[in-house]
């Protein structure tokens, strides 16, 4: 395995707390604080198109690049390595933090209580997911999965909305629960015999975790590892912090939070519950399967029925990230071949969702910025007034139905596209949950942006550059992948092709 | 008695010199306020002699066993001097040391007996550095009232109605469980005949003394009624009844030093009793430990929700966090695969406490720092008056609140590390009802912690207080928030030195 340290990862994880550092020591003035916050963004987000850009996808392409290891906790008792490293599957990821960190940061422009600690907060934040993502040690993972705890709680409950201390302490104890139980499991895995390492390249090549001699069952392991992804995804029913959460988080956080925080559950799943427990992962496709139509076609029903914008966004995403977990149970393919058709959609749809969802949440505190509400039936023909906001969130809500176009339709027909050979009835269902989408987001955007113009926003402004800049860089992102796809399939494919490798053959 | 066994115990002879020593100078000097520092003075030789035998040991496991003091000398077969009490010795030193600089703002304001206070302090510590060192049942008695009456003096040093009813309290709860742990020392003494370690470790051994009237059940019992008393020192269910009484009532430097140093100290006794004296009948008490463990962390983090006095929050904490620790103990053996099916040790298992205890001690000290440092601005130990604490104080109240998360066990602070390790042997040792149970008690003491940040970090600022807090007491705290994240980020080098304190135990 190869080892070494090229410091491109390491730039671009730490980069953001280096920036908070400096604004928490040094910077004096909100003006400044603001500007150093974006110029840190800026350029964590041109390292991380490095990051992607430079990514090799060619046939004798090594799977893990720009490997950044040394030895971090020696002796008998541990054995963790410092080990960062990307492959096809995360390469992307670590580019949509960059991209949503940026926007992030310039949505939080307009903030004015506390500057300082909100924006090194939100530093502090990108350099945790972005450590998730790029983490190829166990330990290290989870270190950085925790480190997120604290910035997302302060960004919730001392800039958000409502019932923002109970949200914050909600969305707090749902994730720790999570994480004991996948800590429970990591232990685990490093104490079966034969094992003894927290490499994550290692536990992911065949047969490691198959042949041991396990100090818990293959399927607990799996169960303990797939509740604390699930609850971060989120899966029904372990989702309901997360329509409190998105609600009241100030929209810097709602950005974050569902643009990038849920994908490391996604992440997380495909990693380890597929990469390192394959058999069990086919074993259990059905439920698997079975949780993500649920989560479809119940976050779609819901999604109907709310009046409150960002609460609405909130439930589509529980809806959305249903379509992930399809996706995964495609690998339980019982007769023909697997392909990678399901997978590869799955993480794609990590991608996509974040991009709109991003946007929707740009769009929905723009709206509730400029007219103090969010409850949809007080709001009406705001086109006119805000033209600008209104387009943006049209993209948005087109994507997010999946327009042929649009990044959204990529992502829903590959998941389709693997998940009805494995089990058409529960995947027809999932697509009803489409149908659904598409009236809730038509729905929604008829009533907050057409209709009657109303009165009392008359003097409600557009959006300004500084406001508009976030949205346009999503909208181009979500252009882009819409009309070119293959920019992203392709490197997905390269990292998923040794992952569905490890999935046994078919039982007949 | 011989030059040499002054040698071993020398760390022990400067500590309590020095604090015969302060009580001296206090009577002689009419400023008082030089007498901090020559407590630190005497820590530092004490310091110096540690490194020295530390230095001596390489190679050999206890300089003891090498001694030309033979086997008649004071020290035989009462105490070792070996990789393991030296752990516990730093440890205790080290949380000596920051207590005593945090204590020098919070003496100076009281009026009388500042020397008697450090006094006390070193008299105690000699007692737990002693404990770290007992292999003889006498001395391990003798050694745990030396820690318990000074503390218990300082308890009631305040002379305030709460403080008096600490030091009461403490008094007498100590004084029962010490009966009760001296009649089991009797049933001990009875049945295998020897006070020392290795030779009752021998008895238990052999098929004599089980078959007595009683034999293994007497044995059993005695053991059962030494926890008691070591149960007290270390705060577990279920002899944790002072344990909020005191952390209110106490002075609070005396509180976390007790919190951090004396846990520890109780904790090195009870791994060596248990591990080196009855190991054969191991699996009889390791169960019993493991109960303690759950009812500990549960009891301790289901009580400490509802608290309003941030001390006894603190106080329901350290219960629990007692509780992770005996996991750690529990976890130290499991039933070994043979026909025969005796007990297995398992090193991880103790790797794993010693590590914990030096998590626990940075994290702890750091709190409690930063609680006296709070108290002296606003006069208050109520969690309400830390209300907007980051806009009257932002240092300490980030420093606070990193305690508070490492206290919950999250990354990238010591006691993440700590409970790694500690549930991991737990696992191995096939206790894994009792990790999960540990990780959901980690969740639910989340609630609790976080609920004090939020009060700091939420809450709009109440009346100012004005006085500030000395140098010494920041550097304190700036030494045990180091120490803290320090162990957290690069934790290899204290888990080395558990790896090899424990190495030396088991041989």
């Amino acid at each position: 395995m190869d080892t070494g340290f090229s410091g491109l990862l390491t730039a671009t994880v730490f980069l953001p707390a280096v920036g908070a550092v400096f604004i928490l020591l040094l910077v004096r003035g909100d003006r400044n604080i603001r500007v150093v916050a974006v110029m840190v963004a800026v350029a964590d987000l041109v390292l991380t198109l490095l990051v992607f850009g430079l990514f090799s996808h060619g046939e004798d392409a090594a799977r893990f690049q720009f490997i950044d290891q040394f030895t971090w906790i020696p002796g008998e008792t541990l054995r963790a390595n410092y080990l960062l490293g990307v492959d096809g599957l995360s390469a992307p990821l670590v580019a949509l933090t960059g991209i949503l960190g940026l926007c992030a940061v310039l949505a939080s422009w307009r903030i004015d209580t506390r500057v300082r600690e909100h924006f090194v907060w939100l530093l502090v934040l990108q350099t945790a997911v972005m450590g998730v993502f790029s983490s190829l040690d166990l330990l290290l993972f989870f270190f950085f999965w925790e480190l997120e705890l604290v910035p997302m709680y302060m960004l919730i409950s001392i800039w958000g909305t409502g019932r923002k201390e109970y949200s914050a302490m909600k969305f707090l104890m749902f994730t720790i629960l999570g994480s004991a139980f996948m800590l429970v499991a990591i232990v685990a895995v490093f104490l079966t015999p034969d094992v003894g390492t927290f490499d994550m390249r290692a536990l992911s090549t065949q047969g490691t975790m198959l042949g041991a001699g396990v100090l818990l069952p293959l399927g607990a392991l799996f169960w303990l590892f797939f509740i604390g992804f699930a609850i971060k995804l989120p899966v029904w029913p372990l989702h309901t912090w997360l329509p409190d959460a998105h609600t009241n988080a100030p929209t810097a956080a709602s950005v974050m939070l569902a643009g990038v925080l849920l994908k490391m559950g996604g992440y997380g799943i495909l990693r380890i519950n597929v990469g390192m427990f394959p058999g069990q992962a086919q074993h259990f496709a059905w439920a698997l399967v079975t949780l993500g139509v649920v989560s479809v076609i119940y976050g779609a029903i819901v999604t109907l029925r709310q009046t409150d914008l960002k609460r609405l966004i909130a439930y589509s995403s529980v809806s959305h990230m249903g379509l992930v977990l399809v996706g995964i149970g495609s690998i339980g393919v019982t007769h023909g071949t697997l392909t990678s058709a399901g997978l590869n959609g799955a993480a794609m749809q990590l991608f996509t969702h974040g991009t709109i969802t991003g946007l929707l949440f740009l769009g929905a505190g723009l709206v509730y910025d400029k007219t103090h509400t969010r409850y949809i039936p007080d709001l009406g023909g705001l086109a006119g007034r805000m033209p600008l906001v209104a387009a943006g969130l049209l993209i948005a809500g087109f994507a997010s139905l999946g327009l042929p176009g649009l990044s959204g339709f990529v992502s829903e027909v590959l998941v389709f596209l693997g998940a009805f050979r494995a089990y058409p009835w529960p995947t027809a269902l999932a697509v009803f949950g489409i149908v659904l989408a598409a009236g809730y987001i038509l729905w929604m955007m008829e009533r907050a942006f057409f209709g009657v113009r109303r009165e009392r926003f008359a003097d409600v402004r557009d959006a300004s550059l500084i406001e508009a800049l976030p949205m346009a860089i999503l909208v181009i992102t979500i252009v882009g992948v819409g009309i070119y796809p293959s920019i992203l399939t392709d490197v997905f494919e390269f990292g998923l092709r040794p992952i569905v490798a490890l999935i046994p053959a078919a039982v007949p | 008695m011989n030059l040499y066994d002054l040698y071993l115990i020398s760390p022990q002879l400067a500590v309590a010199s020095t604090g015969i020593l302060v009580i001296l100078l206090d009577l002689v000097f009419q400023r008082k306020g030089f007498l901090p520092y020559a407590a630190f003075a005497g820590l530092l030789v004490s310091l110096a002699l540690l490194v020295i035998q530390s230095v001596d040991l390489s190679g050999a496991v206890n300089l003891v066993d090498e001694t030309e003091s033979g086997a008649a000398g004071v020290l035989a077969g009462s105490l070792a001097v070996d990789r393991f009490s030296l752990f516990f010795n730093y440890l205790v030193l080290a949380a000596l040391g920051l207590v005593t600089l945090s204590s020098v703002d919070y003496v100076m304001r009281i009026e009388r007996f500042r020397g008697e206070y450090f006094g006390l302090l070193l008299f105690s510590a000699t007692g737990m550095m002693l404990l770290a060192s007992a292999t003889e049942l006498i001395t391990i008695y003798i050694s745990l009232e030396l820690t318990t009456l000074p503390l218990a003096a300082l308890s009631a040093f305040l002379m305030t109605s709460k403080s008096s009813e600490a030091g009461m309290k403490f008094l007498i709860i100590g004084a029962i469980s010490s009966a009760v742990m001296l009649y089991g020392m009797a049933l001990i003494y009875g049945f295998t005949g020897s006070t020392q370690l290795d030779e009752i470790s021998v008895a238990v051994t052999s098929a004599a003394a089980l078959e007595l009237l009683f034999g293994g059940y007497a044995l059993l019992v005695g053991v059962v009624l030494m926890l008691v008393g070591f149960g007290f020192k270390i705060s577990s269910v279920p002899f944790q009844m002072w344990v909020p009484d005191i952390y209110e009532g106490a002075p609070a430097p005396v509180v976390a030093f007790l919190s951090v140093a004396s846990k520890a100290a109780a904790v090195a006794v009870l791994i060596r009793v248990l591990f080196t004296g009855f190991f054969p009948i191991a699996l009889d008490w390791a169960s019993l430990i493991a109960v303690l463990a759950a009812a500990s962390m549960t009891l301790g983090n289901l009580a400490a929700m509802g608290q309003t006095n941030i001390r006894r929050l603190f106080g329901y904490s350290t219960i629990a966090h007692a509780g992770y620790i005996l996991v750690g103990i529990a976890a130290g053996v499991k039933a070994s695969g043979s026909v025969t099916g005796g007990p297995e040790f398992v090193s991880l298992g103790l790797n794993s406490v010693l590590f914990y205890l030096a998590a626990y001690a940075a994290a702890n000290l750091t709190a409690f720092f930063a609680i006296i440092a709070v108290s002296q601005r606003t006069g208050s130990d109520l969690i309400e008056d830390y209300a907007g604490l980051v806009r009257r104080a932002p240092f300490l109240a980030v420093v606070l609140t990193l305690a508070l998360v490492a206290l919950i066990g999250v990354p990238p602070t010591s006691i993440f590390i700590g409970k790694l390790v500690i549930f991991s042997a737990a696992i191995k040792s096939g206790l894994v009802w009792l990790a999960i149970l540990g990780v959901i008690n980690s969740v639910v003491s989340a609630y609790y912690y976080v609920r004090i940040v939020r009060v700091m970090f939420l809450e709009p600022p109440r009346e100012q207080g004005a006085s500030g807090i000395s140098p010494v007491a920041w550097f304190a705290l700036t030494v045990s928030g180091v120490a803290m994240i320090g162990i957290g980020i690069a934790p290899g080098f204290v888990l080395r030195a558990a790896e090899i304190a424990v190495g030396a135990l088991m041989l």
